[in-house]
């Protein structure tokens, strides 16, 4: 047989069997999707708050608003653009008449919530950002992956792609790609109704099929880069065996540097730019960011572009993981 | 050290067969459950010393998470200088309330949870047959015999940003704020009613497992249930979703009494003296212990009624 097609019935294969095993619990997992949004709740209280307290001050004595640098400390007043960058109200162009937030900051000391910016965001910002958060999790997320990989190595499962002519990295991509693919369509339900009923904290609207196209070329790269770092953390099991304590700093840093509590915007200075330069904000930040239209133009290509090195650049570093390995690894036994 | 301790459950043992042939009905005094406790506390920690990198990495790992808490208020207060319109939620007066939340959190998490947790696994597969036997309270035994002693880590955490964010409103405060003996007092007296709600609260949902045969969503109930509480309860007075959350967690389950009472006493966010309302919440965080604290006792006895134990 034409080895390309045998390669192609292996895949799939692979595939459908996955699908089928992860259709097994649907209810239970549309129910839990549900389930995982109420934590939203308490997310949109706070924030809140938070804007309210803020609306509640003239915009002078907010520490966060004011135009130049000298109430601040030190977080802006070594960095004239980070103090640029916090000028909220009066730079971002809103539809409103510019006079009419300014009369009712004068007359009454306190702003309409809409209005009150942090970094860009207002309080509608701040909640679809969480909620996008969430969508971007579902495709970069990878339980289990580390750990399924690190215990094969372990209990010498690993044998099996050595004896059979399947890839070991190329099976567990389809079963993940797989397993997403079935999550999407049970998941979609619960995400429509939470993103229905939220609809108004998108204050764009629905995204132009552009922007569209751009949200899910960033999910894409955000599903292989999480597939391809996870992978790495788990082959590293060649050399360390135990690698929980390795996932759970991963997770710890991916939760913190990925923008999954909040938009990396609101990092302090010396911050913002050192997590740029990290590849964790793709896996959340980025595609949220470029969904909310905060990235635009030439700096969304640029993110797209650098998005896809890391992908190309982990990708890579899994290869030669296994490679080294396979050659470290010693199966015993039967 | 290992020695000793290995005989000592031996020889807890040995007394309490010992008391089983008298009338241990009359005998099960404080003193039996605090020396039964205490063999608790000493085989747990036993247990997690055997494994003392282990220990540190758990400490480590969960302290981290709650610096992450922590930074994220930092940020979120470089922004805004309280947390609601008028609430007094300044950034030392809401240190003061998550100081609270890890301390609470943690005692939870050291000493009910991993019970609770376990309590549906003995219902589950049958080994309660064991507990019952057993000449001591039932709610008791299965209530208290594991002890994850790792989870303290944010206890200390707690206590630290609790006095740190403390004696900064007490220094530095434009209104400063005055910590006696009473406020002390009374602040330790309300972390107690808020722990009886929360153990109240667990075990009558671990007791339902004897109905529903298997309750794997323990943990996350606990983790929404920690979401809710571990704010301060303004954030959610407005909008009708809002009230309803509200009403639902301060009368029904009233969690959000929980870290609210005590911190608003400690730090007084609408000083210069403790509000009255606060007072008001206060009578209901003690009504609501023991409301919760009975209603659980009767959940786990009508729960133990209907058990059937599980195989033969």
């Amino acid at each position: 047989m034409n080895p390309a097609l045998s390669r192609m019935r292996l895949w799939w294969a692979i595939f459908r069997v996955s699908l089928e095993e992860r259709l097994v619990y649907r209810g239970d997992f549309a129910f839990g999707t549900l389930m995982r949004f109420l934590p939203m709740l308490t997310q949109i209280f706070l924030w809140w708050a938070i804007f309210d307290a803020m609306a509640g001050r003239p915009a002078a004595e907010l520490p966060g608003q004011v135009p130049v640098a000298t109430a601040d400390g030190p977080d802006h007043a070594g960095s004239p653009v980070a103090a640029d960058d916090t000028v909220s109200t009066e730079t971002v162009p809103t539809e409103t008449v510019p006079t009419e937030p300014l009369l009712t900051e004068t007359s009454a000391g306190s702003r309409d919530i809409s209005e009150v910016r942090i970094k860009g965001y207002n309080l509608n910002d701040m909640i679809a950002y969480m909620l996008l958060v969430m969508l971007a999790r579902a495709f970069s997320s990878m339980p289990g992956l580390t750990s399924g990989i690190a215990g094969s190595i372990q209990k010498g499962e690993v044998k099996k792609f050595l004896i059979q002519p399947v890839d070991m990295l190329g099976s567990l991509l389809l079963q993940r790609i797989a397993h997403k693919l079935v999550y999407y369509v049970i998941a979609f339900f619960p995400f429509a109704l939470v993103f229905f009923l939220c609809r108004s904290y998108f204050e764009a609207g629905f995204p132009s099929p552009s922007l569209l196209a751009a949200v899910i070329l960033s999910l894409v790269g955000a599903f292989l880069l999480g597939f391809a770092i996870e992978a790495c953390l788990g082959l590293v099991a060649f050399w360390l065996l135990e690698v929980s304590s390795l996932a759970f700093i991963f997770m710890l840093l991916s939760f913190f540097l990925s923008g999954h509590m909040f938009p990396l915007d609101l990092m302090p200075a010396p911050l913002d730019w050192m997590i740029g330069l990290l590849p964790f904000q793709y896996l959340a930040y980025f595609p949220s960011a470029v969904a909310l239209g905060k990235i635009q133009g030439d700096a969304l290509v640029t993110g797209l572009i650098v998005q896809f090195v890391w992908v190309l650049v982990f990708g890579v570093l899994c290869r030669i993981l296994w490679h080294r390995g396979l050659i470290r690894y010693g199966g015993y036994g039967g | 050290m290992v020695e000793s301790s290995g005989g000592g459950p031996a020889a807890g043992k040995v007394s309490e067969s010992g008391a089983a042939t008298t009338d241990w009905v009359w005998q099960a005094g404080p003193r039996r459950y605090g020396r039964v406790f205490l063999t608790f506390v000493r085989n747990s920690l036993v247990r997690a010393m055997g494994f003392r990198t282990n220990f540190w990495l758990e400490c480590i790992s969960s302290s981290c998470w709650t610096l992450m808490n922590l930074f994220f208020f930092k940020i979120v207060f470089s922004y805004t200088d309280s947390i609601g319109r008028d609430t007094g939620w300044g950034e030392n007066e809401f240190f003061v309330f998550l100081g609270t939340t890890w301390i609470i959190t943690s005692l939870i998490q050291t000493f009910i949870m991993p019970n609770a947790q376990e309590f549906s696994e003995l219902i589950r597969t049958g080994q309660l047959d064991f507990a019952l036997l057993k000449p001591i309270d039932t709610q008791f035994l299965v209530s208290f015999p594991q002890i994850v002693w790792s989870n303290l880590a944010n206890l200390a955490l707690g206590v630290v940003l609790v006095v740190y964010a403390v004696v900064r409103l007490v220094t530095t405060s434009e209104v400063p704020l005055v910590v006696g003996p009473v406020q002390v007092g009374l602040y330790l007296f309300f972390i107690g009613c808020g722990l009886a709600i929360l153990y109240g609260v667990m075990i009558a949902m671990a007791a339902t497992s004897i109905w529903l045969g298997r309750n794997q969503t323990l943990y996350t109930f606990w983790f929404y249930l920690t979401n809710f509480y571990r704010q301060p309860m303004e954030i959610y007075q407005q909008g009708w979703v809002g009230w309803t959350l509200w009403g639902l967690f301060t009368f029904l389950v009233p969690i959000l009494l929980v870290v609210n009472v005590p911190a608003r006493i400690l730090a007084e966010p609408l000083r210069p003296a403790v509000d009255s309302w606060t007072w008001v919440l206060a009578g209901m965080a003690l009504t609501a212990a023991i409301v919760v604290l009975s209603g659980s006792r009767w959940v786990f006895q009508a729960a133990l009624a209907s058990y059937r134990s599980a195989s033969s």
